[in-house]
């Protein structure tokens, strides 16, 4: 087992050099969540590097979706879901009472699992966050930021001639597009996806995923997902989740290849249970 | 390190994983006996074994085929991860090893005829014996190692080519010494070196499938470079032939 003592240390430097090669943009120390008497989190201590795309992954109900939740206190609108540890967003606490929180969620986005634009245009569906936090001072302004959204989701030569039909009206690929611009719209510094591509046919899926790896260049992505070939595919790094724990974190070529955990090779390799 | 004991959820995944285990074990087996034979062919004149391990090259080739389509089939059904996507990938690069064996052993057998026609002392034959019962060793521990996951058997194999290369190297020393002694040896001797070559080459095909293991079992690749003990490129014959 000295081969196995080895392997650990020269993971252990090799997440040290990770660390130190991109700044640690989110943190997570201790973070413990309650869902009433329910725990949910038991201490999990998790760094989200900037400008990487973060995997969470594990088997349901492991807890992977609440820490995404908890990183733009989305779980604060759940009754009786108590937040405990330390959650910071460039070293600052976010659940510290003087933050603003509609400023945080401008700052940490999200997107869904199942795609939910408004029932309006296209054109406001992405006009209405710059609006409300008052990102553009004139008509001109709002129409740019629409359409560089659009054009960063990949979607702005699809819909430019008919930015005043219903968002509902689009695809679910294009629809799952439109939320994501929505999302870039006001400026966010991290983007958190809960399952984004799991009610989207293969090709859709390819384009949003196509469309996670230019958002690295800008944005730091947390990605909840359940397929592993997509955690493989457009992560950096895979942080493996299991009854409420970390168990495994690290680059994403060495959890897929060769994962220190039993339990990780387990779950992705499809022996769990 | 992480072991592979739970089942996949999925039954015939399993089933798939192992009928790939089976089959290398078999083409194991197989390359084994054919280069035993066609050394026993050599050292006996024996030219219908030798036909036979000719003949029975083809079971390898087809057995490596087979092992293709079905590696590739699992890689597209199932996606493999982690230790599973290693065997998978690892039995593809074994079995063409395995082939190659094949392939030699063949080669061997190929040449008893041309030898037989100028039969040669027993003397000559003692050195291709001894190299080839080393490389057939060395393939029926790393087989071994295969079967039983084991790193510490690979280590083992890994050591052990060094010998096969410096008895290689004696041999090249002494085919090519009958060869000075007598020039009616040239055709006779220069056959059984290509031979010895070709036992050497099995040793480096076991050594490959030793590494292989290794990273099957551990995801990790051992280091490179390992010291060759096989010296016969630097020797020349130092006296002019005596015309």
């Amino acid at each position: 087992m000295n081969l196995m003592t080895e392997r650990n240390l020269e993971k252990a430097v090799n997440d040290k050099m990770n660390a130190q090669g991109n700044t640690i943009k989110m943190q997570g120390k201790d973070v413990t969540v309650h869902y009433g008497d329910k725990q949910a989190l038991f201490g999990v201590s998790l760094d989200v590097p900037e400008k990487m795309v973060t995997a969470l992954i594990g088997p349901s109900g492991c807890g992977k979706s609440t820490f995404l939740r908890s990183l733009n206190r989305m779980n604060d609108t759940i009754e009786g879901c108590k937040v405990g540890g330390l959650l910071t967003l460039d070293d600052e606490d976010i659940y510290n009472p003087k933050i603003d929180v509609v400023e945080l969620r401008a700052r940490v986005g999200m997107v869904f699992q199942k795609p939910n634009p408004f029932p309006k245009s296209i054109f406001e569906n992405v006009a209405y966050g710059p609006r409300i936090h008052g990102l553009a001072k004139n008509r001109q302004q709002l129409d740019e930021i629409v359409e560089k959204s659009l054009r960063r989701a990949s979607l702005f030569e699809e819909v430019k001639d008919r930015l005043h039909e219903a968002g509902t009206g689009l695809s679910g690929g294009q629809q799952q597009r439109l939320c994501i611009a929505r999302a870039i719209a006001v400026s966010p510094e991290v983007i958190l996806m809960d399952e984004p591509c799991s009610a989207l046919d293969p090709i859709a899926t390819a384009k949003v995923e196509e469309l996670i790896d230019e958002l690295r260049e800008n944005y730091t992505i947390v990605i909840v997902t359940h397929s592993m070939q997509q955690a493989a595919r457009v992560s950096q790094r895979t942080a493996m989740f299991h009854l409420g724990n970390l168990v495994e974190v690290g680059d994403t070529e060495m959890m897929f290849t060769s994962p220190t955990e039993k339990r990780t090779q387990d779950y992705i390799t499809g022996r769990f249970g | 390190m992480t072991e592979q004991t739970a089942q996949h959820t999925v039954r015939s995944y399993d089933d798939e994983l192992k009928f790939l285990t089976h089959k290398i074990a078999e083409m194991g087996g197989h390359a084994e006996r054919m280069v035993e034979q066609a050394v026993a062919a050599m050292v006996n004149s024996d030219n219908a074994l030798a036909q036979r391990v000719i003949s029975d090259d083809l079971i390898l080739d087809a057995g490596q085929r087979e092992i293709d389509e079905k590696a590739i089939t699992i890689i597209g059904k199932r996606q493999p991860m982690a230790v599973d996507l290693r065997e998978v990938i690892g039995t593809i690069r074994i079995s063409s090893d395995l082939e190659r064996i094949g392939d030699l052993g063949k080669n061997i057998a190929k040449r008893v005829v041309a030898v037989t026609d100028t039969r040669q002392t027993l003397s000559v034959y003692r050195g291709l014996q001894t190299i080839a019962e080393l490389a057939l060793t060395q393939l029926k521990d790393v087989l071994d190692a295969y079967a039983t996951r084991s790193v510490a058997q690979v280590n083992i194999v890994r050591e052990r080519d060094d010998e096969i290369d410096a008895l290689y190297t004696s041999l090249f020393r002494e085919l090519l010494t009958y060869m000075m002694e007598d020039p009616r040896n040239i055709s006779a001797c220069t056959h059984l070196l290509f031979c010895a070559k070709n036992i050497e080459r099995i040793g480096d095909h076991a050594t490959n499938i030793a590494e292989t293991v290794y990273y099957i079992v551990t995801g990790t690749q051992l280091p490179a470079e390992r010291p060759k003990e096989d010296q016969s490129h630097t020797i020349v014959v130092d006296e002019p032939l005596a015309s």
